[in-house]
């Protein structure tokens, strides 16, 4: 079974956790060992697909079709955004437990000090299996 | 890949070949390893060069050779770290080679069989591990064939092999006692592959190997090499009832079309033809299964010239006898269907109300979808396209959402009673 993990993270700096770019180096360098043995751990249990970090929101564009499907172009989330889709990852696991253990590890990813972020995953299951033999 | 012919016949050697390397040096896994190697020289060089004349023996050679240098590597790795302990293939005494034996052939490929799809691998591991030592597919085709990148896969491969090495399974028959709790399991493999067939038929991608066929030549290699297991036969049966129905199955954007509304013509008529022929004749046999009822149930409809031919009083009463034999809901789906296309909706839905409050599917999408077709049927269309859109909801497939959502639309948008013929 295929799931996306959702990697939220909140663009302002938040009672416990302030924003990355803060972070005394050897915790970031933590932080980012952590991500690369994460997907190491998945490419060794055979349940990785896919794994990419977004770039930062202040370089998003949001478009819409306007007048003739011409693209209509605003920097940036919303502003009252709160939360942004830092990255993900796609996982292809035996099931519904086993995803959410693999969540619950990302999660836990380190923060300032080595404390655990316990950041919020989001995990949707990709829509990709068979369809009932018969309906 | 090379020609058809080749490329078939280097696939039907690939598992005799793991047998003997096996049987050679005592050590499943890495003997694996260097028939795939050979497999990948042979796809690469045959097409160039022309198939060996012995091209069996051309695999072997090949393999022996990667072997040979593994063990001399791992040897001198060993000495390295003064272990001497040197490896004694634990039946060797038991299993001399005996390669040219045509029995030996068969067994190898029925013993790699039995080990790729050990009940001690998870589905996945033993899905993947099956189709590269028994299917003789390359590790980059059953990575496309399941949409992972190849090094996941390589790695699933390598961990079902690891797995079956820790449990010390030997290279051998299974025992009497044991055989058909395995052969279960090969069946269930088998027709895992099959079913996951039906998730990629939604994109066309020609570079995806067609899972359901690959499942179908291994169940008719298995047929082979055990024509008189009834349950093997009724495998095989089934999936080529099923099969047939592919080309009528999904409308060109991938759409699921229901049994009921499937154009006929366009099923295969020799695959119909070679799957009533052989469940017939394993019916007939006496030793009833599960695999053999679903294609005795297959058969039924695909014999049916018009779906309102369709014998569904026989259908209720095959799906009686297999409700008895497997706890699975689905089949207790099927038979509220199928009661309800005997006796009316009304029983259907009751039976349906009994499966509900027994909380055996609870929040499964097949529920909500069966009971909204048979709400249909009865004339009910608010309830019925509640229930679509909760099936629609519930489901991980996306096609099947998609026609469920469409279901539910073009009923919304009908007014009154509307009645529907039949369903499959």
């Amino acid at each position: 079974m295929k799931y996306m993990m959702l990697m939220q993270f909140s663009g302002q700096t938040t009672d416990e956790v302030p924003p990355i770019d803060t972070w005394p180096v050897e915790d970031l360098q933590a932080h980012i060992q952590f991500m690369h043995d994460t997907n190491k751990k998945l490419v060794d249990a055979g349940e990785f697909v896919d794994a990419q970090g977004l770039a930062a929101p202040d370089q998003a564009k949001i478009v819409r079709a306007g007048e003739g499907g011409a693209a209509v172009i605003t920097d940036g989330p919303f502003p009252e955004t709160k939360e942004f889709l830092v990255g993900y990852w796609i996982i292809d696991c035996e099931g519904p437990e086993r995803a959410i253990d693999l969540a619950a590890h990302v999660s836990a990813a380190p923060g300032p000090g080595g404390r655990p972020l316990n950041m919020p995953i989001e995990l949707r299951q990709v829509m990709s299996a068979p369809p009932s033999e018969e309906l | 890949m090379a020609s058809p012919p080749a490329d078939d016949l280097l696939r039907q050697l690939v598992p005799q070949v793991v047998g003997v390397l096996t049987r050679r040096f005592g050590d499943f896994a890495a003997a694996e390893d260097a028939v795939q190697e050979a497999l990948i020289a042979a796809t690469d060089q045959w097409p160039k060069e022309g198939v060996p004349a012995n091209p069996r023996g051309w695999l072997i050679q090949v393999a022996y050779r990667r072997m040979t240098e593994q063990v001399r590597n791992e040897r001198a790795r060993r000495r390295r770290e003064e272990l001497v302990a040197t490896r004694e293939p634990s039946d060797r005494r038991t299993a001399p080679p005996a390669d040219d034996a045509c029995e030996t052939n068969r067994d190898d490929t029925l013993i790699t069989l039995f080990l790729c799809c050990h009940p001690a691998l998870t589905p996945a591991s033993a899905i993947a591990l099956t189709l590269r030592s028994v299917g003789g597919l390359t590790t980059a085709e059953i990575a496309r064939a399941f949409m992972v990148p190849e090094s996941t896969m390589a790695q699933r491969i390598s961990r079902a092999k690891q797995r079956i090495k820790a449990s010390g399974l030997p290279f051998r028959m299974p025992s009497a006692q044991e055989r058909a709790r395995r052969l279960g399991s090969v069946l269930h493999v088998l027709y895992l592959v099959f079913n996951e067939g039906y998730a990629s038929s939604a994109g066309p991608d020609l570079q995806r190997v067609e899972l359901s066929r690959e499942a179908i030549r291994l169940a008719r290699m298995a047929h082979d090499l055990l024509p008189d297991d009834c349950e093997v036969a009724g495998l095989l049966a089934l999936m080529l009832l099923t099969d047939a129905r592919r080309p009528a199955r999904t409308a060109p954007d991938g759409t699921p079309i229901p049994l009921a509304e499937q154009d006929r013509s366009l099923w295969g008529g020799d695959a119909v033809a070679e799957g009533v022929a052989l469940v017939t004749a394993t019916l007939a046999r006496g030793a009833v299964g599960p695999y053999q009822l679903q294609a005795a149930i297959a058969a039924v409809h695909d014999e049916a010239a018009t779906a309102e031919e369709t014998d569904w009083p026989q259908i209720l009463a095959l799906y009686g006898l297999l409700e008895r034999m497997s706890a699975n809901p689905m089949v207790s789906l099927n038979r509220a269907v199928a009661a309800a296309m005997t006796h009316g909706p009304a029983t259907g839905l009751g039976m349906l109300g009994t499966i509900k409050a027994e909380g055996r599917l609870a929040d499964h999408h097949r529920f909500y979808a069966t009971r909204a077709h048979l709400l249909e049927m009865a004339g009910d269309g608010r309830a019925a396209v509640e229930d679509y859109r909760t099936a629609a909801n519930l489901t991980a497939s996306a096609p099947e959402r998609d026609y469920l959502n469409t279901r539910a639309a073009r009923l919304a948008a009908t007014p009154g009673r509307r009645r529907l013929r039949a369903m499959g």
